[in-house]
């Protein structure tokens, strides 16, 4: 488990999916399974997670509740996907979004 | 169109409780959350809550999210529909929602809009970079999800979110090296302030952050005293190393659906912004349309509960399902109670906002406007 991770808590358990693999960049980490595909991205200490649409400046996880899109990411071929709110499954490849994405891509 | 009595947008403190008090009358609710799980943002609040025994004081939100829920699933005709985004509503009086891929309308007599509140945001060089998060996010990746923002954690805020969340992630293993405010004074409960005085994190009130440091994520902050009239002291910067900063600056209400169901608004600053106009029963000036919660002005969730349950029983009541003897024996026990809470000297600028909001000349922006007949 990395140190990103919470372990002992004095209020919480965490009760955590399975260990699922997924790609990030063509690179394979694991995260669990039902978490939020940022959740996972943030503990394996990515916090790059696109760039924005003008100035192609870094952005990251900002609201954590599907408000404010700063996490939108590619995922399966698929553009614009709030990657705070949208739960990790098995075998899914992400990747970082440059600006508002390919639209057609995954319709 | 599938039609049903009431539609509760949101299921949160103020959403669960209107579902529950329209249907202990015996109405039909449906309400619609956007989440995988019912409850808004209790299901984060980890700390005990204050008030009164009624309002559950003692109780942690994350316990109090589970409870609501039970409540209203417990009227027979009272039903939740998670993961679904209302997305409009339109002038026919149809809701429309996205619910897993789905395209989904639904046709209310009333329709009840507890939408909550979204993050406000404080501009600084630097501010877009990885690593500055808005205090609820930092809740949500810590205490639902088990992840830690960071190592060490620069809050900007000591209302009681900023004091409340620094004391969640010091729980969480995280060092908090500072809470600023650019107020003279905290804002928030002075048993927050002091429990975390207490576990060595100074308060620097007259304090604001003028940039975060960084190329591709956060690394530091400059921090700046203000004089009275807001400007930075010039000579007082100093530099802190930190690997994120945690905005806990205000909320503003989620108000879209009221715009777009036209109804009279008044900008208010004490409570948060753009807020709708309502009655006693929580009732705006559109047809049908009630309000409660942060939606209505930023407050916190044991009054958002108590205005849930004025629009559920006002709801009710508006369908007949109530009646008159026990809708005004109803309404005068919620109102007392909620008289109650907002008697202390922090909800006085509450009281001030519902004030100025009868002043304020009200402004309508009907979205869908001159697009009726194409509905």
């Amino acid at each position: 488990m990395s140190d990103i991770r919470i372990g002992d808590h004095p209020i919480l358990d965490f009760v955590t999916g399975r260990e699922v693999e997924f790609s990030f960049e063509g690179q394979k980490l694991t995260g669990y399974e039902g978490e939020p595909i940022a959740a996972a991205l943030h503990a394996a200490g990515i916090k790059i997670l696109r760039y924005s649409n003008e100035l192609r400046r870094p952005r990251g996880f900002f609201c954590a509740i599907g408000n404010c899109s700063e996490c939108m990411m590619r995922v399966d071929g698929q553009s614009n996907v709030r990657t705070c709110i949208e739960p990790l499954r098995e075998g899914m490849r992400v990747q970082r979004q440059d600006g508002k994405g390919d639209l057609s891509a995954g319709m | 169109m599938r039609e049903c009595e009431i539609v509760v947008v949101g299921g949160g403190p103020a959403g669960l409780t209107a579902a529950r008090e329209a249907g202990v009358h015996g109405a039909e609710v449906l309400v619609l959350d956007r989440n995988d799980r019912a409850g808004g943002q209790l299901v984060k609040q980890t700390h005990r809550f204050f008030g009164s025994r009624a309002q559950r004081a003692g109780v942690r939100g994350i316990d109090i999210a589970d409870v609501l829920l039970e409540s209203a699933l417990d009227c027979q005709r009272v039903d939740i529909s998670l993961n679904s985004d209302v997305m409009g509503f339109y002038p026919d009086g149809a809701v429309a929602y996205e619910k897993e891929g789905t395209w989904n309308k639904i046709h209310p007599k009333c329709l009840i809009v507890t939408t909550g509140a979204a993050e406000k945001f404080i501009a600084f060089p630097g501010c877009d970079l990885p690593g500055v998060y808005g205090a609820g996010a930092v809740q949500t990746l810590m205490n639902v999800h088990g992840v830690r923002p960071g190592k060490k954690v620069l809050m900007v805020g000591a209302g009681n979110i900023g004091l409340i969340v620094s004391y969640q992630l010091m729980q969480a293993g995280v060092d908090v090296l500072a809470i600023i405010e650019a107020l003279p004074e905290v804002g928030g409960y002075t048993v927050h302030a002091s429990k975390v005085r207490r576990m060595g994190v100074p308060i620097l009130t007259g304090h604001t952050v003028t940039c975060a440091h960084g190329e591709d994520h956060v690394q530091g902050a400059t921090v700046v005293q203000l004089d009275e009239s807001w400007n930075p002291i010039e000579g007082t910067e100093s530099d802190v190393e930190c690997d994120a900063i945690c905005l806990a600056v205000g909320l503003s209400p989620l108000i879209d659906l009221l715009w777009q169901a036209g109804c009279s608004m008044g900008f208010v600053p004490e409570l948060g912004g753009y807020v709708p106009m309502c009655d006693e029963n929580m009732r705006t000036s559109a047809p049908g349309v009630y309000v409660a919660g942060d939606a209505r002005g930023i407050e916190e969730a044991s009054a958002a509960m108590m205005e849930g349950s004025l629009a559920g029983l006002g709801s009710a009541h508006a369908l007949d399902y109530v009646s008159e003897e026990d809708y005004s024996r109803r309404h005068a026990e919620i109102s007392s109670e909620l008289q109650t809470l907002r008697s202390g000297p922090t909800a006085r600028h509450i009281l001030d906002g519902f004030g100025k909001l009868q002043q304020v000349s009200p402004r309508t922006q009907r979205l869908t406007e001159g697009s009726e007949d194409t509905c």
